[in-house]
């Protein structure tokens, strides 16, 4: 009986709580604006912190990274998404970086292909059509087939940007998604994709680059070269609002690295 | 009694008029739509440069519109599919209409309908994961994704249309027509195809038209088939066709790139109007002949 007593006070207690923490939130917003590549890491977030905290919006708005910074400066939202780091000059306008997670590129090889490493030089010079048979770089006599994502893709702009061929790759096949760049990959011997290092499976063969194989490990600790940071970005000296500080806290906590990761990326903290 | 009776009539009239207007107003609804969100970003890129531009780069640093290579691809994808199509579902018909036995006949027919009634998404998936690798195995070449896949894909997916279209038109010619050429002393196969084929020639003509129209308007498949890069149409070439322009950059697109994609579909929706307009052309000319 006394077992269920105290069984009953303390569930009483931990609905109060929850409650209180209702209470003190109520009507509280959070809006943040920017990278369409990071919706599934920062939804995640968005949704547990929500489900921890009733009464409060929060907002995502997919714009791009370069609108999503152009948003914090012009103070239409709390938080910016970017997926790439800040410039210099925007930091000069007296923006901050708050790094969230990395996020791999991985290139992608069906598994009957021999290559099993690339140099950063060797991709860009594949994807740019300098390179055009796999013999060059070590493979069987074969033309190389490029496959890529559509333009907009935020894969295909992390890609693109650090291997430095931007607007130049001479792609054979633009797939609107990462599950389309993995199955025509692994279902061509002389095809090569890149995709989000989350998603890819066992039908295909990871390249390593520079010899560095991917991998949580070597996204964190920047070895592997082909990421991109999702970057919070905030007004340097401006307070955040109530509500928008404790999201802040909330997702560069380590609690949530468990949703970061469970959504595709490392978390950095 | 009677007044109550004739207030019902008209009352079941109106409301016939209304769900009759519902599909009026939804193509006025999209024309009027597709009209005014298509016509700022061709203005502003140039109707000329617009249709005849052979590059397509919506999101580089200099954007460069130019969509005849879709306008191509479409044309050149949807002829394909015609020239191949065409016959194998021409002849089916004659075989279904004039020499099957009923037997055969019933279960063709119904292969035919079930043909009919598979989902784009599901010729898109065979194509990809069986026809694209076929191609690149028997063509050698570095990869199957191509417009030939996409005309392949699309011939099989426009022959129900055809097939049926023409059977209908080939059982409507008069048993006496036949009849007399046979007494005459043609043989079945002299009356089939100089005297039932040109009988029904408007109704074959209209299934051909019937079968362009899906052909152009189809996206779903032909984008999973055709490697969707913006080349320059040639049979062994990734190829990019109106729909999958629209259809592959809609999700992302923002500012003059999404007006322009607006665009795009407004090119789309002409073609398929011209083709609407030549099918009621047949259709008219098949029931007064």
């Amino acid at each position: 009986m006394k077992k269920i007593i105290s069984l009953l006070v303390v569930g009483v207690m931990a609905v109060a709580m929850l409650a209180g923490c209702g209470v003190t939130n109520s009507g509280g917003r959070v809006s943040t604006d920017g990278s369409t590549s990071m919706e599934k890491v920062i939804g995640a977030l968005g949704e547990s912190f929500m489900a921890e905290n009733k009464n409060v919006t929060f907002t995502y708005n997919p714009t791009g990274s370069g609108s999503g910074i152009k948003a914090v400066l012009e103070g239409r939202c709390d938080i910016g998404l970017s997926s790439r780091s800040l410039k210099d000059e925007e930091k000069a306008q007296g923006l901050k970086e708050t790094i969230l997670a990395y996020d791999g590129i991985a290139i992608i090889v069906s598994p009957a292909n021999p290559v099993s490493d690339l140099s950063l030089e060797q991709i860009a010079a594949i994807y740019t059509g300098e390179i055009t048979n796999w013999q060059d770089v070590g493979g069987n006599d074969a033309s190389i087939v490029l496959i890529g994502r559509e333009a907009g893709s935020g894969t295909r702009d992390g890609f693109e940007s650090i291997t430095d061929t931007v607007d130049a790759c001479q792609y054979r096949q633009e797939l609107t998604s990462t599950g389309d760049v993995i199955t025509t990959v692994s279902q061509n011997p002389d095809a090569i994709g890149y995709a989000s290092l989350a998603s890819v499976k066992d039908s295909v063969k990871m390249l390593s680059v520079g010899d560095v194989t991917p991998s949580e490990g070597t996204v964190k600790d920047g070895s592997y070269v082909i990421q991109r940071p999702f970057v919070l970005v905030t007004k340097d000296g401006t307070a955040l609002s109530e509500t928008a500080q404790k999201f802040f806290d909330y997702i560069t906590s380590e609690a949530a690295a468990d949703i970061i990761s469970a959504a595709g990326a490392v978390a950095a903290n | 009694m009677k007044d109550k009776k004739k207030a019902f009539e008209r009352a079941v009239h109106g409301v016939f008029l209304i769900l009759g207007l519902t599909s009026v107003c939804c193509v006025l609804l999209i024309t009027v739509y597709l009209i005014i969100s298509g016509i700022p970003a061709i203005h502003e890129i140039g109707l000329i440069e617009f249709l005849f531009g052979t590059t397509w780069a919506s999101t580089a640093a200099e954007p460069a519109y130019g969509i005849l290579p879709f306008i191509l691809t479409s044309v050149y994808g949807t002829a394909g599919a015609i020239v191949i199509g065409v016959p194998i579902g021409f002849m089916a018909a004659v075989y279904l209409a004039k020499v099957a036995p009923p037997k055969v006949k019933t279960v063709m027919e119904s292969a035919v309908s079930l043909l009919a009634g598979i989902p784009s998404v599901v010729y898109g998936l065979v194509g990809m994961l069986v026809l694209v690798p076929g191609i690149r195995k028997m063509f050698h070449v570095p990869d199957g994704a191509s417009l030939l896949a996409a005309i392949i894909v699309l011939a099989v997916m426009i022959l129900p249309s055809i097939i049926k279209v023409s059977v209908t038109a080939l059982e409507a010619v008069p048993k006496e027509y036949e009849d007399a050429s046979l007494a005459l002393g043609a043989t079945p196969v002299e009356t089939c195809f100089r005297v039932s084929v040109p009988a029904a020639k408007s109704g074959i003509a209209a299934a051909v038209v019937l079968g362009v129209g899906r052909a152009i308007g189809e996206a779903m498949a032909v984008m999973m088939v055709s490697g969707n890069a913006a080349n320059m149409p040639s049979l062994f070439q990734s190829v990019r066709f109106l729909t999958t322009a629209v259809a592959s950059e809609m999700s992302y697109a923002a500012g003059l790139q999404r007006e322009a994609l607006f665009s795009i579909a407004l090119v789309l929706f002409l073609f398929i109007m011209l083709i609407n307009a030549t099918l009621n052309f047949f259709l008219k000319r098949s029931k007064e002949g």
